[in-house]
């Protein structure tokens, strides 16, 4: 869409960098009319934070940024300092409602007339405390506060409270379920019980350790994020990494794709009753983590993207051996397939279960791999053209039904669309340095980065001080968007498919609890 | 049913043998010992009491075919009443404290408590702040502590094996 020719009154700024983008200050009623431009073109938003400039005599800022199809637009918007307020964007983007909640509990930035709940905020800080702010004390006192959940009401409704700590081995959460019988009226999610003070922590960090905790925003997508960061700092700092460099990185993201897929795939196959799915595809996946190990001593190469490049180089025998590896899995995925799709037992239960329609989709505005498995072909990899990706054709792979199912038949697809551009990258990797030295910072500047995670798209925005520290840094989950969809998707399934549906989804609480 | 059959045995058994903290241990002598400790097998209670997730990537891969850690005679329950040992991994959060020190009090005696993970032992990256509490000896007592980001598979089978092995004063 051409954001610039319909708002000819507003300044846009172009940003340096990787991701294509632009920066727009707007006042309030611009800001509404942008991002109900955006909603019409299906453009969508992709996460809102606030910034407490009042050491600056600036008050405060809020940023919203916004996915226009082929570009990111951040609208800033300055609020007064003794009343930070803006107009409520969840009237446009249904998951603005909980970003904008996160914007309250952390720095303390009012939208009007929506939901005013916490959401991050539990008891570890009071109401009138705001973390991000500079003035915030250290150490602030606990605060314990009731949870308003809305209820339901009728003959023989009764609720199911389940989490923080869950029956499995996955993340902390809270599901409150409404049922009648078995059937699901409705699902409350309640977050935040990972909330470990990441936006905080990144605070004067210097910009090359700040690697190290992006890639723990969401520990299943340490690839993803730490690429995001690097080039949002590469961006805010003038640098561009080698054509080698930024190749190895798609490897490891492709290569975290597949890892991620196979263990969910496997997963999938055993919460619908088929145990054997789990052993084949955890193997597989095991077998991929100790290719690894061969090439960059780690199962989990967290820490190999470093802004300005890669920690770790390839060499050709390395290379040879991540070909092998993923050729082999190539021929078992297949067979494994066909076993999957033939098998009525496992279709049945996939098959209709917590479907999202397209339309519902496309209203609530999720992303990634589930918005694919809804008939949304958003991909960034294709839309923001991001080297190494912009030079190769990815085809994106999309399903219509939005039920288990096509999350499944989504991950198989993606999987194979992996497998084959690492072939592509690794085969012939072109030359260049592993890292190069990052450039001159303007203190503030903001930089810009994301990439297409195995989940979906993950943003990073930062900006920097003139000696290399992190000023401030928001990273950002597709989860936030597709949280809201599993609600949607369990209604009037039965509690024991609960299980299914959100594994299907796999949606992470640490990258959205921050 | 027969392309399964078939891919079943085409993979035959991968399992490994436990790399138990001594290499000439063998798997019995293990359950021998799991069993002289609690009376039957080992059962273990996972919280993810504020993980990056990581951690618990790797707590899955004990459970594929490669390690087989119930093969060994340890297994995951669903409920810290029916479990011996707790494996934590952390920073713990504050909003997950609370419900940490209620899963560990739920927890019958004797019970082992095993720390995963540089977060789990200190905080790691996260350190303590207004939000999170640091490592889970900071909540509640810890018998072994799993270092790494995030513990190897085999890392975490030592670190329970070693939790086994611990002289305690009340059995």
């Amino acid at each position: 869409m051409k954001m610039r020719e319909q708002f000819p009154d507003l300044v846009f700024q172009s940003l340096p960098g990787a991701l294509p983008g632009a920066r727009i200050e707007a006042t309030p009623m611009q800001l509404m009319a942008l991002c109900r431009r955006v909603r019409e073109s299906s453009g969508r938003l992709v996460t809102i934070w606030g910034e407490d400039l009042r050491d600056e005599a600036l008050g405060f800022r809020l940023c919203i940024a916004l996915d226009c199809n082929d570009e990111l637009i951040v609208v800033e918007l300055r609020l007064d300092p003794e009343n930070p307020a803006y107009p409520n964007l969840a009237e446009i983007f249904p998951s603005a409602g909980r970003l904008q909640r996160a914007a309250f509990d952390l720095v303390g930035l009012r939208a009007l007339g929506g939901d005013t709940r916490p959401w991050l905020r539990h008891s570890a800080w009071p109401a009138d405390v705001f973390p991000l702010r500079h003035d915030a004390p250290a150490s602030p006192p606990e605060a314990p506060a009731e949870y308003a959940f809305v209820r339901v009401e009728g003959d023989g409704v009764h609720e199911i409270p389940v989490g923080p700590v869950h029956a499995g081995i996955i993340e902390p959460g809270h599901f409150r379920f409404s049922v009648v019988g078995e059937k699901v009226l409705r699902l409350e999610e309640r977050l935040g019980y990972a909330h470990k003070g990441i936006e905080k922590r990144f605070e004067g960090l210097p910009a090359m350790a700040g690697a190290r905790l992006a890639a723990r925003v969401s520990g299943d997508s340490a690839v993803a994020y730490s690429w995001a960061y690097a080039m949002a700092v590469e961006a805010a700092s003038g640098t561009t990494p080698s054509a080698r460099a930024l190749t190895l990185r798609a490897v490891l993201l492709e290569r975290e794709r597949l890892a991620n897929h196979l263990g969910d795939i496997g997963a999938l196959g055993n919460d619908a009753g088929l145990a054997f799915g789990l052993a084949q595809f955890s193997r597989l996946k095991e077998d991929l983590l100790r290719a690894n190990v061969a090439v960059w001593a780690q199962r989990y190469p967290m820490d190999a993207i470093v802004p300005g490049g890669v920690a770790a180089d390839v060499k050709a025998d390395a290379a040879r051996t991540l070909i092998a590896n993923q050729d082999a899995i190539a021929v078992e995925l297949e067979r494994l397939r066909e076993i999957y799709d033939n098998h009525a037992g496992l279709q049945d239960r996939f098959m209709d279960a917590g479907c999202v329609s397209p339309e519902l989709g496309a209203q609530l505005g999720i992303v990634g791999l589930a918005a694919r498995a809804s008939g949304n072909a958003r991909d960034w990899r294709n839309a923001m053209r991001i080297a190494p990706y912009a030079r190769e054709s990815c085809p994106v792979v999309v399903r219509p039904q939005g039920d288990v199912a096509a999350r499944v038949a989504v991950r198989f697809d993606e999987a194979v669309v992996s497998i084959a551009l690492c072939r592509g990258w690794l085969a012939a990797l072109p030359a260049g340095d592993l890292s190069v030295p990052l450039g001159q910072v303007a203190t503030g500047a903001l930089g810009i980065g994301g990439v297409e995670g195995w989940r979906g798209p993950v943003f990073v925005a930062v900006r920097l001080d003139a000696d290399g520290r992190v000023r401030r840094c928001h990273p950002h989950d597709p989860s936030w968007h597709n949280w809201p969809a599993l609600e949607h998707a369990i209604i009037d399934n039965i509690v024991p498919d609960f299980p299914l549906i959100n594994k299907s989804f796999n949606l992470s609480y640490s990258g959205s609890d921050l | 049913m027969w392309r399964l059959l078939q891919q079943i045995r085409r993979v035959g058994l991968a399992s490994e043998p436990v790399p138990a903290p001594d290499p000439s241990m063998l798997q019995h002598e293990l359950h021998e010992e799991i069993r002289r400790a609690f009376g039957r097998a080992l059962a273990i209670r996972q919280v993810d009491a504020g993980s990056c997730n990581g951690c618990e990537l790797e707590i899955h891969a004990l459970s594929n075919p490669y390690y087989n850690l119930e093969g060994s005679g340890i297994r995951f329950v669903a409920s810290p009443r029916h479990a011996d040992a707790l494996l934590v991994t952390g920073p713990v959060s504050k909003h997950m404290a609370e419900a940490l020190r209620r899963t560990y009090n739920a927890t019958p005696e004797p019970k082992l408590v095993i720390a995963v993970g540089d977060c789990g032992a200190c905080g790691g990256v996260f350190g303590e702040s207004y939000a999170s509490l640091g490592g889970v000896a900071n909540v509640i007592p810890v018998d072994v502590i799993v270092p790494g980001c995030p513990p190897t598979p085999t890392a975490l089978l030592q670190g329970i094996l070693a939790a086994i092995r611990k002289p305690r004063a009340s059995v």
